[in-house]
């Protein structure tokens, strides 16, 4: 099966593959709390921010159709949730369409959730295809993210392919002895694969920790360069908060 | 790595050795070894005899009652990192060896853990990989290679320790019979000494002078080529035919 990895386009060559991994965590981690934390009222600070979003994006010349697949895989849950707001959420002008009403108010809830989900999306697609996972995770680590997220994270990403091999050759196994039985049949089938991936699993794990012991691992990861925050990396953080922060004032002045 | 000559060193001591898993099962009972330097040693037995759990001995992974020393060095606590800088240990599943996003990382790994400074580290990478025909893999992605190619980037990561005992556990185990040979080829030009666990009997008879037979925790027989793969009644009783 082909892999599908989070990071499959974090080794081009753009200017912001070439930011330090912390800055873009921070820089665009504060995107999205002020984006977020932007009322749902206001037009213009989404526009900015969606401008940001933008620029980035094609700095850093990823394919604007991998980004927009990963953000479509947002949609459904932004319908699930915001769905019927604009219908049971009172308040505002009530418009009305036949025998169904909507709700001012609701309509610009559902607008607030939609606009915030898509532009947070983008930044962390933007982050997570910029930057090889492992770097990510070492940027995180620096930054005073506890170890515990990040090496329990690096390890999944290593390994879930793995595991997802081995989900595919059970599965096959199975396919081989199944000649597309009941459905209820099938869900205990599909039970017991994921306990036995579970136990799979935690077997591959004490071995590797075997593994690393036997290369002398004794608790902390060798690290044989520090990477270091040069100012472009300082101008963008700064660059990036500033205007975000201007596009969440703009309605102030008008 | 060394060159040695024949020498009466002795490099693996085991005595009276023990050790029951924590479900009970009885893995060792009372093995005793002597293996010297430069000795190519083929260890051998059924599925269950013990070979792998032994092998876990050799570095401490697992400690069981009695002694261990690896060249004169006691195997506890105290002189770990010694130990495992002289036994390297190279697993049968490389996918449990090979953890990191990148080659460079994990055959820099061991070297690291040992304290290597960056420019020592690589190299020891350099080295470790060209030893094993991998070179220039450095940044390819373990994740991204054949079968055949981690089995032998495993095997650079633990030779980049430069170990002074290398304990081989199946190392042909699913290889093409092209990968078993050129595996083959690469393990006769290695002088440390030797331990491969195998099945293999004509890959053991290739690489190894001697011969341990193990079977049920216990080591049932012990000799040269003639003593032990000559007798047909023995390997048959022992599951190797």
């Amino acid at each position: 099966m082909r892999h599908d990895f989070i990071d499959r386009y974090s080794r081009l060559d753009s200017p912001v593959h070439a930011l330090d991994a912390r800055a873009k965590a921070i820089a665009l981690f504060a995107l999205i709390v002020v984006c977020v934390s932007t009322p749902n009222k206001d037009w213009w600070p989404f526009a900015v921010y969606a401008g940001l979003v933008l620029i980035i994006a094609v700095a850093s010349r990823i394919p604007p159709k991998y980004i927009l697949s990963r953000l479509l895989i947002v949609i459904p849950f932004v319908i699930f949730i915001g769905i019927f707001l604009p219908f049971m959420h009172k308040g505002g002008t009530r418009i009305n369409l036949g025998h169904i009403h909507i709700y001012s108010e609701g309509l610009i809830f559902f607008w607030g959730i939609a606009v915030k989900a898509l532009i947070s999306i983008s930044c962390l697609i933007l982050l997570s295809s910029t930057t090889p996972f492992a770097d990510l995770m070492h940027g995180l680590e620096l930054l005073h993210i506890p170890s515990f997220l990040t090496t329990v994270s690096s390890f999944m990403y290593r390994y879930i392919f793995i595991i997802v091999d081995e989900a595919e050759r059970m599965a096959r196994a199975r396919d081989s002895r199944n000649f597309r039985g009941r459905w209820i049949w099938q869900a205990k089938t599909i039970g017991y694969m994921i306990a036995s991936l579970f136990i799979r699993s935690h077997g591959r794990a004490e071995r590797v920790m075997q593994a690393m012991s036997s290369r002398g691992f004794v608790g902390k990861f060798p690290r044989w360069s520090e990477p270091k925050m040069s100012s472009s990396d300082y101008i963008f953080i700064a660059l990036i908060l500033s205007c975000s922060i201007a596009g969440r004032l703009i309605n102030l002045y008008k | 790595m060394e060159v040695l000559p024949f020498s009466k060193e002795i490099a693996v001591r085991i005595e009276d050795l023990n050790y029951v898993y924590p479900d009970g099962t009885r893995a060792l009972n009372n093995v005793s070894l002597t293996i010297f330097r430069g000795e190519s040693v083929a260890l051998m037995g059924p599925n269950g005899a013990g070979k792998s759990t032994l092998a876990l001995h050799l570095n401490g992974i697992l400690e069981g009652s009695g002694k261990v020393e690896i060249m004169g060095l006691e195997v506890n606590r105290k002189n770990m990192r010694e130990i495992r800088r002289l036994v390297g240990l190279v697993f049968q599943d490389p996918d449990d060896q090979l953890f990191t996003p990148s080659v460079m990382e994990d055959v820099a790994f061991g070297p690291l853990n040992l304290g290597f400074d960056r420019e020592q580290a690589e190299k020891a990478v350099k080295r470790a990989l060209s030893w094993v025909g991998m070179s220039g893999s450095e940044k390819r992605s373990p994740h991204h290679m054949s079968f055949g190619e981690k089995k032998r980037i495993s095997l650079a990561t633990v030779l980049a320790m430069d170990p002074a005992i290398l304990v081989l556990d199946e190392p042909a185990a699913n290889l093409d019979p092209r990968g078993r040979r050129e595996l083959i080829e690469l393990v006769k030009t290695f002088r440390t000494t030797k331990i491969i666990i195998t099945h293999d009997l004509d890959m053991a008879r290739e690489i190894c002078r001697r011969f341990i037979i193990m079977d049920s925790g216990k080591i049932v027989a012990d000799g040269n080529t003639s003593d032990v793969l000559g007798n047909q009644v023995l390997l048959e009783n022992h599951g190797l035919i």
